[in-house]
């Protein structure tokens, strides 16, 4: 079974349009509610686009913005201008 | 001067040229001096080129990223504040949990910073360099901000003042002191593993997840503001800690066993300073959302396993202490608790049986062990109070030579049976709470002799105020105890009686009536 690479950020507006971008790029993903935050789990690799983010939040964004919002992760990171992406290679 | 970057200048080149780019070969001396402390742990590095933040984050970036957490953690301290936010808690008894979450946590931050301070000083590379530059900065944060966050309730509540005194004096403070202690007494690699790794990664979800989640459901907008800023950056340090991981298992095969026999001990040692916080969501929080059993599931068993699965490449094996710690999920909490609780002397806290409610939700949530061990423990304790007959154990607690844990955690085999382990070095005698515990004593007996044992401080005569002659025939160790601590009579003891519960009641009144 793949393992589900993960990640939460503080509830506010910001974070529903980053959640929503992460929903339409990532089939499977799966919407955790929790108090204050939210986490989304993908099994094996979850992907932010830039390009989706802007898309959903109207404005140009820098994805090293997340650090604002950013609650936990879990996966190997990698980062560049327009992906930030987690996953577990086994 | 002021130095202008391309705005042009992607991800990759910046970080490049704004971290690697500015470090140098040293020519007055070599580089083995400049940097003496990297070579004696037997980690084998050939090539520091190959470490690379994959957030790539630079200190420009870093800068403005941190200025914007601070101003909005700030806003809404101050509304908070402003806006009597300690009276929307649930309930007086919340208060107590920032108490213990003061008196153990913020101290420990600031031991986080000295740490990483000391690490971003003798790792060669410039990006573990970096990175370790801006965790000790990001520790300082939080330690300041926790402070500052608990300063307003400080004002209105008993047990908060003293608590940089009692840091490192207090009994039940020793565990989470001497886990700081160790690491930064270790060489820069396994502090990295300790720190960065096995508490960032492994285990800090589990303090700053759901437990500051909890706070949020509680109406604690200044613990929660607080937590989650700080949360923001423990993604950036758990990836720290695993890029260390992944950095030493791949510059050299050598490296394994080392690495290997310290995640072992330093996902133990986290594990049993976590017991604490699981006691606070389970106990503590008076609305509950989430059992300390079912954070650990979440974020220890499912998420450790994914992280040890793909380790294995590296030939890392999962933790040896992973089934104790399965095991041990359904007690720890409680065993922790009803310890506080059998001690109202000794905390500048208050404790409480909890209602029947609450009672019911931990059954609920515990099916295999809450019915069976600890509820008849938490109603005859209840009856007894009742009756006029409050237990109070008056000894001194026995602790684990390694974790400084009280000795009362149980029997992975037995739950009716407490767990202790002895054994004789160089002629004294040294318990501990676990075989895991005691291997870790095994590895470096030299250094774990040294630890600071509170009761043991006491009967030697070492915790008296000033004044107080030890040597008198008629000197009794356990009498000045409470002064020695600072510890105010007003904030030990049952909730239920205390000042804080009558002052709470008689403020929400007034904040809600003419």
């Amino acid at each position: 079974m793949t393992a589900n690479a993960f990640i939460a950020f503080q509830k506010n507006e910001e974070s529903r349009a980053i959640v929503e971008a992460i929903v339409e790029d990532n089939p499977g993903a799966i919407v955790v509610e929790q108090p204050a935050m939210v986490k989304v789990d993908v099994p094996g690799r979850l992907v932010i686009r830039r390009a989706t983010v802007e898309d959903k939040i109207g404005r140009s964004f820098d994805l090293q913005e997340l650090q604002i919002h950013l609650i936990t992760i879990s996966g190997h990171l990698d980062e560049t201008d327009d992906e930030f992406s987690l996953s577990w290679l086994s | 001067m002021d130095m202008k970057v391309d705005k042009k200048l992607g991800l990759k080149e910046r970080y490049a040229l704004m971290t690697r780019d500015l470090a140098w070969e040293t020519t007055y001396q070599p580089m083995d001096k400049v940097f003496p402390q990297v070579t004696y742990e037997g980690i084998k590095i050939h090539d520091w080129n190959a470490w690379e933040d994959p957030f790539r984050l630079t200190m420009d970036a870093y800068w403005k990223y941190q200025a914007e957490k601070e101003r909005k953690l700030y806003a809404i301290l101050d509304a908070f504040n402003q806006n009597n936010g300690h009276l929307s808690v649930t309930d007086a008894r919340y208060i107590n949990v920032l108490k213990l979450f003061l008196g153990s946590t913020p101290p420990l931050e600031l031991m986080a910073a000295r740490g990483f301070t000391n690490v971003g000083r003798h790792m060669v590379g410039a990006g573990p360099r970096v990175a370790c530059l801006m965790q000790a900065v990001d520790e300082y944060r939080h330690f300041q901000t926790q402070v500052h966050s608990i300063s307003n309730y400080n004002k209105y509540y008993n047990g908060m003042n003293e608590f940089a005194h009692q840091q490192s004096r207090m009994w039940y403070l020793s565990d989470g002191k001497s886990f700081f202690d160790d690491a930064i007494t270790a060489g820069p690699f396994e502090f990295m593993v300790a720190i960065g790794f096995a508490f960032e990664y492994v285990l800090t979800n589990i303090l700053f997840v759901p437990f500051i989640s909890g706070a949020a459901y509680n109406g604690d907008m200044a613990a929660m503001t607080v937590g989650f800023s700080a949360q923001s950056d423990e993604a950036r340090h758990m990836t720290l800690g695993l890029e260390c991981i992944k950095f030493m298992l791949e510059q050299d095969p050598d490296n394994l066993p080392i690495v290997q026999r310290w995640i072992d001990k330093w996902t133990w040692r986290g594990t049993r300073k976590l017991a604490s916080v699981g006691m606070m969501m389970d106990y503590m929080l008076p609305k509950r959302i989430m059992s300390f059993k079912e954070a650990w599931e979440m974020y220890f068993e499912q998420n450790g396993a994914a992280l040890f699965n793909d380790l294995a490449r590296y030939g890392v094996k999962v933790p040896k202490c992973f089934v104790q710690t399965v095991a041990e999920k359904e007690h720890v909490t409680h065993q922790s608790w009803i310890g506080f609780y059998m001690k109202p002397d000794s905390t500048p806290f208050h404790t409480w049986i909890p209602e029947k409610d609450e009672l019911d939700w931990l059954s609920e949530k515990y099916p295999n062990t809450f019915d069976k061990y600890y509820r008849p423990v938490l109603e005859h304790f209840d009856a007894q109070e009742k009756s006029g007959n409050r237990f109070n154990n008056k000894t001194a607690p026995m602790n684990c030579q390694v974790c400084i844990s009280t000795i009362k955690f149980n029997d992975p085999d037995d739950p009716m049976k407490t767990l202790i382990r002895s054994k004789t070095y160089k002629g004294e005698k040294f318990h501990f709470c676990s075989l895991h515990c005691e291997e870790i004593f095994d590895a470096e007996p030299e250094k774990y002799i040294q630890a600071y044992i509170s009761s043991h401080q006491v009967l030697q005569g070492n915790c008296a105020p000033e004044g107080v002659d030890t040597t008198a025939p008629d000197f009794e160790p356990g009498a000045h105890i409470a002064a020695y601590w600072r510890l105010d009579k007003a904030a030990t003891g049952d909730f239920n009686g205390s000042e804080d519960q009558a002052n709470f009641a008689a403020w929400r009144r007034q904040a809600t009536s003419n």
